[in-house]
C-alpha cells in the first residue's frame, strides 16, 4: 500500500473501499443495532477504557456484528471501571464492570452473540447512562 | 494521565456534557521558546464565574453520580509539573476554552501519545459533534476535521476496517510530515 499522506490519498482508499463493500442494511435503523457505550470519564480512562473501546470497535467490525460503539461519561461506578453498557436490540441496557480485553471478549461471545448473561453485571436503578 | 492524548480524551468529555457541537483540540509546539501548548475550545453551554472558580478544584463536579471531578485538576497538575501553566476561560452560552502550557523539553511534559486513536474513538463516540484537531509546529500545520472526513466518506461508516486504518495512517503521516514531537 502506498503511503497515505494527503486527503487525496485518503479519498483514493475510500473509493477502493466503496467499490468493495456493501453498506449494511441496518445502518439506518439504530434500534436494530447492538449498542455499546464505554464509560470514558477520568476514572474510565485511567483504568484503560480507551483500550476497551478500541477492542470493541475492532472486534465487532472484524466479526461483522451490526453494532455502534460510543462513549459516555462516568456512571458513578468508578471502582468498577472500565464500565460498558450493552443494549441488545429490543432489550433493556445491561452494564458490565471491570471490562478489560478478556471480559470484552466474553461479552461479545456470550452476551452479544448468544444473548446469555455473564458474571460482572452491575445492577442499575436507572434505565440508561444519561446523567 | 500519562499522555497529552489521555488528557484530551478526558477534557473533551466535559465539552460533550456541556452540549458542544464543535470541539477544537489545538496543539501548538514552539520549540524556539520551549513551549508546548494544548488548547481545547468548545461551543458548549459555558460556566458562570462562580462555577468557573471551582472548576479546577478536585472536589468539585457538576455531576450528581459522584463527588469528585479530577479531569481539570489532573491536567493543571501535569502542566505545572512541567514548569508550565494552566488557564480556563468560559462564558455562559458561548463556550469554554481550556489551555495547558508545558515546557517543551521539560522531562515531565507528558508525551503526545496516540492522538490519532483518541481523535478517531471520540469521533466514533460522538458522531454528531464536529471534532477538529490542529497541530502546529515550525514545519507546518496538520488539521483533522471530522466534517471533512465524514463528507469524504460519503456514507461509508468510519468504523469500516480499511477506512479506520487509512484515517489513522493519514493522521500519523501528517504529523510526521510536520515533524511533530512525540
Amino acid at each position: 500500500m502506498t503511503k497515505i499522506k494527503t486527503l487525496a490519498d485518503l479519498r483514493k482508499i475510500k473509493e477502493e473501499v466503496q467499490s468493495k463493500i456493501q453498506l449494511r442494511e441496518n445502518s439506518d435503523h439504530p434500534e436494530q443495532l447492538v449498542q455499546v457505550k464505554v464509560g470514558m470519564a477520568t476514572c474510565g480512562i485511567a483504568s484503560g477504557a480507551k483500550e476497551t473501546m478500541r477492542y470493541f470497535v475492532d472486534e465487532l467490525e472484524q466479526q461483522a456484528i451490526d453494532a455502534v460503539v460510543t462513549q459516555t461519561g462516568c456512571m458513578g461506578y468508578c471502582y468498577a471501571e472500565p464500565t460498558v453498557e450493552v443494549t441488545l436490540p429490543g432489550k433493556e441496557p445491561v452494564v458490565f464492570g471491570y471490562v478489560n480485553k478478556e471480559k470484552a471478549e466474553e461479552i461479545i461471545d456470550v452476551y452479544i452473540k448468544r444473548g446469555e448473561l455473564i458474571d460482572g453485571v452491575i445492577p442499575l436503578t436507572f434505565r440508561t447512562i444519561d446523567d | 494521565m500519562k499522555t497529552i492524548s489521555d488528557h484530551v480524551l478526558d477534557i473533551v468529555q466535559n465539552s460533550v456534557r456541556a452540549g458542544a457541537t464543535l470541539i477544537e483540540i489545538i496543539v501548538n509546539e514552539d520549540k524556539k521558546n520551549n513551549l508546548y501548548a494544548l488548547t481545547i475550545n468548545d461551543n458548549g453551554c459555558g460556566m458562570s464565574r462562580e462555577v468557573l472558580e471551582q472548576a479546577v478544584h478536585p472536589f468539585f463536579t457538576s455531576r450528581s453520580t459522584r463527588k469528585v471531578g479530577l479531569g481539570l485538576p489532573l491536567l493543571k497538575q501535569n502542566a505545572e509539573a512541567a514548569a508550565g501553566s494552566f488557564d480556563i476561560q468560559s462564558e455562559p452560552g458561548k463556550g469554554t476554552s481550556v489551555t495547558a502550557i508545558f515546557r517543551h523539553r521539560h522531562l515531565d511534559r507528558p508525551p503526545l501519545g496516540d492522538i490519532w486513536e483518541t481523535w478517531y474513538l471520540t469521533m466514533l463516540g460522538y458522531p454528531r459533534i464536529r471534532l477538529v484537531y490542529k497541530h502546529q509546529t515550525q514545519k507546518g500545520l496538520t488539521e483533522v476535521d471530522s466534517n471533512v472526513i465524514k463528507e469524504m466518506l460519503d456514507g461509508i461508516p468510519p468504523r469500516q476496517k480499511e477506512m479506520k486504518q487509512a484515517i489513522i495512517e493519514w493522521i500519523k503521516n501528517s504529523l510526521i510530515e510536520i515533524e511533530a514531537s512525540s
